[in-house]
């Protein structure tokens, strides 16, 4: 059955509170999820006071100061800090988000940290992500021809063509869409999730590619496509302001075009 | 979900080999569009039978008889019927899918479901029948 209950093991237990230092001002608490296998303990909420006058703005800053100068133990994924690489995709203050893009203003009250939903954690917030990337490569993300490239250039695409592929090319595989949709959550080991749908929809929307009949084949599933209910929460999480549910309302379009 | 530690202890296949699992059904779309188009036709339906009930509220037994016993009535009854029936069989078949994960255990909520909506389908159609002919 679906879990609605975390197991013993898993439930979070209040952990402990650094408190800023004496002097400080302009005092935010951030409440984040820390678990390490290692220890055989509960995960934790730790609360680390962070002075904002000595911080960046976005919730990435605050994370790294706080691994920096407070608790080097602290373990999360970042790398570009500007919202192109997806590495720190979280969940902040109840929404999927990269903490590089999520001002700290922005949250009211105590800045909530928890990786993201649903998915196997390695350490604190740092989520196992490869069910989602094995999904991705199984929807085969590359282009498919048999006409040959023009021997003197690349393959051509009008403008209306190209035009075809806005909204789908920014995608970063950050996942806080999949993490953030129940179907997925329910069924992610059969539902391939809105990132790895919209991906399928930018191959399959591709003019250069001709492998479009089989791409939807491999779709056509009451499991792998059909599990999405139209819920939005992709669209709304999607911190690139993306609309995967669109694409796969596209999918499922064609898939009834071909039939009529 | 469970540790991964643990999953990986106890199932060896790769993850890709997991994410193609046995391939695609191939089907799907006729389930889907079946459930739109059968909440399509409720609409209007529905609309239609709560204005007929209204109408017919307060009336005596015998206007109720000459007003299902027309063709068109009884037609439309019989519409409302195995429309509400299908759909709520689509639906509830999604409801399943989405929360009974043991195989054997989702197969068998299925035929069970499926079962007593056909017999309640069954059911509500010779009542149709039964107030049509009965005048």
């Amino acid at each position: 059955m679906a879990e609605f209950t975390l197991p013993a093991n898993s439930r979070v237990q209040v952990g402990i509170t650094h408190k800023a230092p004496a002097g400080a001002k302009r005092v935010r608490s951030f409440k984040i999820y820390r678990w390490n296998p290692d220890d055989g303990r509960n995960p934790q909420t730790d609360t680390y006071e962070i002075d904002l006058d000595a911080c960046g703005p976005m919730v990435l800053d605050a994370l790294i100061k706080i691994k920096n100068e407070v608790d080097p133990s602290l373990t999360f994924r970042r790398s570009c800090r500007e919202g192109i690489c997806g590495s720190c995709a979280m969940n902040i203050d109840g929404t999927n988000t990269l903490a590089c893009l999520k001002p700290i203003d922005e949250v009211a009250g105590d800045v909530k940290i928890n990786p993201l939903p649903h998915m196997p954690v390695v350490k604190d917030l740092v989520p196992d992500l490869s069910q989602a990337y094995a999904q991705l490569r199984s929807i085969e993300p590359w282009l498919k021809s048999d006409t040959p490239a023009p021997p003197d250039g690349e393959r051509l695409q009008s403008k209306d063509e190209r035009a075809k592929l806005d909204g789908m090319w920014e995608c970063i595989l950050c996942f806080c869409c999949s993490t953030a949709c129940p179907s997925y959550w329910w069924n992610g080991d059969r539902y391939l999730g809105p990132a790895v749908l919209l991906a399928a929809y930018r191959w399959i929307a591709d003019s250069r590619d001709e492998d479009t009949g089989a791409r939807l084949d491999a779709l056509e599933d009451p499991f792998k496509l059909y599990r999405c209910h139209t819920i939005m929460n992709c669209t709304q999480t999607c911190p690139k302001g993306l609309n995967p549910a669109k694409a796969i309302a596209e999918i499922k379009t064609l898939m009834l075009e071909r039939q009529v | 979900m469970a540790n991964p530690k643990a999953a990986e202890a106890a199932i060896m296949r790769s993850m890709l080999g997991r994410a193609r699992g046995l391939g695609s059904a191939k089907s799907g779309t006729a389930h889907w569009w079946a459930q739109r188009v059968t909440a399509m036709a409720l609409v209007l339906l529905s609309l239609w039978f709560i204005a007929s009930a209204l109408h017919l509220a307060g009336q005596p037994r015998a206007a109720v008889l000459t007003w299902a016993g027309g063709p068109v009535t009884a037609t439309l009854l019989l519409a409302l019927v195995v429309a509400t029936f299908h759909h709520m069989q689509l639906g509830l078949q999604v409801v399943i899918e989405d929360y009974v994960h043991a195989e054997r255990c989702r197969l068998a909520s299925l035929l069970v479901m499926k079962a007593v909506v056909a017999l309640l389908a069954l059911a509500a159609v010779i009542a149709v029948l039964k107030l049509a002919f009965a005048g």
